[in-house]
């Protein structure tokens, strides 16, 4: 059979380093084929070649039996070749379904449009208001979005970077149904994930890649999780290690009955949200992505203030009115969920990126940058946390996603904060980054520092926290001890299922 | 009731040079260009036209004739800014002074009779109705114009799929050119559209407003477009609204100096400039608003990446 996507020797060098290497796959019609690797793996830019963004160096595409000529998106779409981009390539501006629009092939008609949008969303359980403005959507909700648009195409071969890691078990679930119906349709699906389990459940083959270069095929339904991982990272994993929280005996973080009005027209409004944080523990928010985490975090980072300052409180002292830099001042860490843009400053070196929040740390003097100290900071965070990056004058939009979240939590840690407020921690960071990023985590907690970590990842949550807290619609649930729940119980609690009916003892009892 | 439909009518007409200015500027902002040249392309279309006049050409040949000159002064702008990637505002600056250069060198030629101006409508009937008639069907043809520009614009920018194209071009190219736009080419007719209507903006100020030739003529109404385009937050309606609002001040203070106020003619003469700003900084204070009109790459210069 004609397979109805093949690379060959597919090579892509940028100055400095070579993305890709003598890349060569094959994908049937109707297959899933899943792309694993690392972080700078090479992965981004192979799709990216196959998609047109960018062109290979050398090498050939065959599309159904016909070499590509002159590649670029344009030809792509016309192949039928969609892309989910990890990265979403959606415009701020402008409501779904105009988004959609414009790269949908047929008339301009946006009612018609948005009917459609609705129906195949419902179709495939992925719920999208098709007149709501995107810059007012949550990372989760923008993904389905992207998804909807491209399965709009009908298309033949549909790529996915990393889709998951921003939907509930129940939607993951829903997606694979989505994917396997499309396969049994005819539709090849490139599957990049770092999720091997995932991987094994959906894929019918899978090509790893480790610094630009093919290092292994396998068929992941017959291949170990170990095998597979050792395939990808070229070692064995590293153990989590995990030692039993010690509580300090006041809470460090406390906010009581913490209410707000949405911060603009489509935004959530919290009501009456109350939680606290103890020194040496981890304490994990879950909920579906729009749920009101958002205005949360940003309360507690301090981007938004809140007109009682008693609602807030870091060790005791009220909080709630101050603004984000004089709460970091006074010990308070925050590693949003966007790196670029609001973690870092994209066009910025990691040197001048250190200054921006760790000037407290002796980095300015009477005004002026100490250049020296700034790069000896940012050049321990890189060695300290293992970061792959050209230095510290590099740019922090050179790095990967997950090399750059490295960066920024290190930058954080650096500060020994107080209470450290993570937003997806490893959002799109591969298997080896992930457990690194966790593991220091704990280990700051451990040390004595209160941490809460907003996630949509359930998995990522259960491993890392001693308590978890669901967030529904601006409601806060009660404080759950994590080795006395399971996943269902928190799945009910983030669709708006009420505690008495999903578990009854446990919540009341530690509530009271 | 006779100075009311004069001060009315005076409005619309005076608002007439703006509003074709400002929407020209509006677009080639949604498109993430900023072209600081309006003045600049305005007096190249006012010296053009009224040359053409002057040299025996009919009213329509030679407004679209100073159309056509500030379109083409605006393609030096678009190879400076679009393919040779220069800062924006130099080359929108260089823009302005060269048009006023060029076009005051033009004019050598013009002497400083004034000509026929272009002739207004006259419909049998409607045009003779009391009150609504002088108010409403009494203008010259450009006057229609601009208002049929200002529609077809609002329809072409809000409810056309090239019109969503040219709006998200302004917010992000990299994700239009990803998804197979042409960013450039897009990006070039909207500058060459907005010299155009800057073109046209200025022929009018020459053949039908004044209508003589005078060097520097705009008197600064390039800059005031563009201020109205970003006072008005990137939308027509508001353009609209900024360019009457300007007119109806022009015309006020107009009157104030024939009646003989006693305030300082050059204060009266700023007066339009500075309502329209301080009406416009208050009506743009919705962040909102502002955030989801605002083209986001404006001014960037882009290059396709790969």
């Amino acid at each position: 059979m004609t397979p109805r996507l093949e690379l060959r020797n597919i090579s892509k060098r940028y100055p400095g380093v070579v993305a890709n290497d003598d890349i060569s796959m094959a994908i049937a019609p109707g297959e899933i084929h899943a792309v694993l690797g690392e972080n700078g793996a090479g992965k981004s830019t192979l799709m990216k070649i196959i998609y047109g963004a960018v062109q290979a160096d050398s090498g050939e595409i065959v599309c159904d039996g016909n070499r590509i000529e002159r590649h670029d998106p344009a030809t792509s779409r016309a192949l039928g070749i969609e892309m989910v981009y990890q990265h979403f390539a959606l415009f701020e501006s402008v409501s779904v379904v105009e988004n959609i629009a414009l790269s949908a092939r047929m008339p301009f008609d946006l009612d018609a449009l948005s009917r459609q949008v609705v129906e195949l969303s419902e179709r495939y359980g992925m719920p999208v208001d098709p007149r709501r403005i995107v810059h007012d959507l949550s990372v989760g909700e923008r993904q389905r979005v992207e998804i909807v648009r491209c399965l709009l195409q009908r298309p033949k071969l549909l790529i996915l970077d990393e889709p998951t890691s921003v939907l509930t078990p129940q939607a993951v679930e829903k997606l694979f149904e989505t994917l396997r119906q499309l396969s049994a349709e005819g539709c090849s699906i490139v599957y990049i994930s770092h999720k091997l389990d995932e991987v094994q459940a959906l894929c019918d083959s899978a090509t790893v890649l480790r610094g630009g270069r093919v290092t292994g095929t396998a068929e992941p339904r017959k291949t170990t999780s170990l095998e597979l991982a050792r395939m990808m990272v070229g070692a064995n994993l590293p153990e989590m290690h995990i030692e039993p929280a010690r509580p300090s005996p006041a809470p460090i973080l406390e906010v009581k009955n913490l209410s707000a009005d949405p911060p603009h027209a489509f935004g959530t409004a919290l009501r009456d949200v109350s939680l606290s944080v103890h020194g040496g523990e981890i304490v994990g928010i879950a909920g579906v992505s729009g749920n009101g985490q958002a205005e949360l975090i940003a309360h507690l980072s301090g981007e938004l203030r809140h007109r009682h300052a008693e609602a807030i409180r870091l060790e005791g002292q009220p909080v709630g009115r101050l603004d984000a830099g004089e709460r970091r001042r006074r010990g308070l860490a925050f590693v949003p969920e966007e790196r670029l843009g609001r973690g870092a400053v994209p066009g910025h070196s990691l040197r001048d990126n250190a200054v921006l929040t760790a000037h407290r740390a002796g980095l300015v003097r009477g005004g002026m940058v100490d250049r020296g100290r700034a790069a000896a900071f940012a050049d321990r965070v890189i060695s300290r946390f293992k970061v792959k990056a050209n230095g510290s004058g590099a740019a922090a939009q050179s790095l990967s996603g997950g090399n750059l979240q490295k960066f920024i939590v290190g930058r954080e840690m650096e500060l020994a904060p107080k209470v450290l407020l993570v937003s997806q921690p490893t959002w799109g960071v591969d298997v080896g980054a992930s457990a690194f990023l966790r593991q220091t985590l704990v280990d700051l907690s451990r040390a004595g520092a209160a941490i809460i970590v907003v996630s949509e990842e359930l998995d990522e949550l259960f491993e890392i926290c001693d308590r978890l807290l669901v967030i529904c619609q601006g409601r806060l649930s009660s404080s759950l001890d994590r080795r006395k729940t399971d996943r269902e119980e928190i799945g009910l609690l983030m669709t708006g299922g009420t505690e008495s009916s999903t578990h009854k003892g446990s919540a009341g009892a530690l509530h009271h | 009731m006779d100075l009311f439909v004069a001060i009315f009518a005076g409005t619309v007409i005076a608002a007439t040079p703006l509003v074709f200015a400002a929407l020209g500027e509006l677009v080639v902002e949604k498109s993430g260009v900023l072209n600081l040249g309006i003045e600049g392309m305005m007096l190249m279309g006012a010296a053009i036209a009224f040359g053409a006049v002057v040299a025996g050409y009919s009213m329509p040949v030679a407004i679209l004739a100073g159309g056509l000159a500030g379109a083409a002064t605006s393609l030096l702008f678009g190879v400076l800014a679009l393919t040779f990637l220069t800062n924006q505002y130099a080359a929108g600056l260089a823009l302005a002074i060269f048009g006023s250069g060029v076009s005051a060198f033009l004019g050598r030629g013009f002497g400083s009779a004034p000509i026929d101006a272009l002739d207004r409508i006259h419909i049998p009937g409607l045009s003779d109705i009391p009150l609504v008639g002088p108010m409403l069907f009494r203008f010259d043809p450009m006057v229609y114009l601009a208002l049929a520009m200002f529609v077809a614009i609002s329809w072409f920018l809000y409810r056309t799929k090239s019109g969503l194209v040219l709006r998200t071009i302004g917010e992000s190219p990299q994700t239009a050119h990803a998804i197979g736009y042409p960013v450039i080419k897009i990006r070039y007719l909207a500058v060459l559209f907005g010299g155009l209507m800057a073109g046209l903006g200025g022929a009018y100020l020459s053949v039908a407003y004044t209508p003589l030739w005078v060097e520097n003529m705009t008197a600064g109404k390039g800059w005031i477009a563009l201020a109205l385009v970003v006072f008005a937050t990137w939308r027509p309606q508001r353009v609209l609204l900024g360019a009457w609002l300007f007119g109806g001040m022009t015309i006020l203070q107009l009157q104030g100096q024939a009646i003989g106020l006693a305030v300082p003619s050059e204060l009266l003469s700023a007066l339009p400039y500075l309502a329209t700003i301080v009406v416009l900084v208050i009506i743009s204070q919705n962040r909102q608003m502002l955030a989801l009109h605002f083209p986001a790459s404006l001014a960037k210069p882009f290059r396709p990446a790969g």
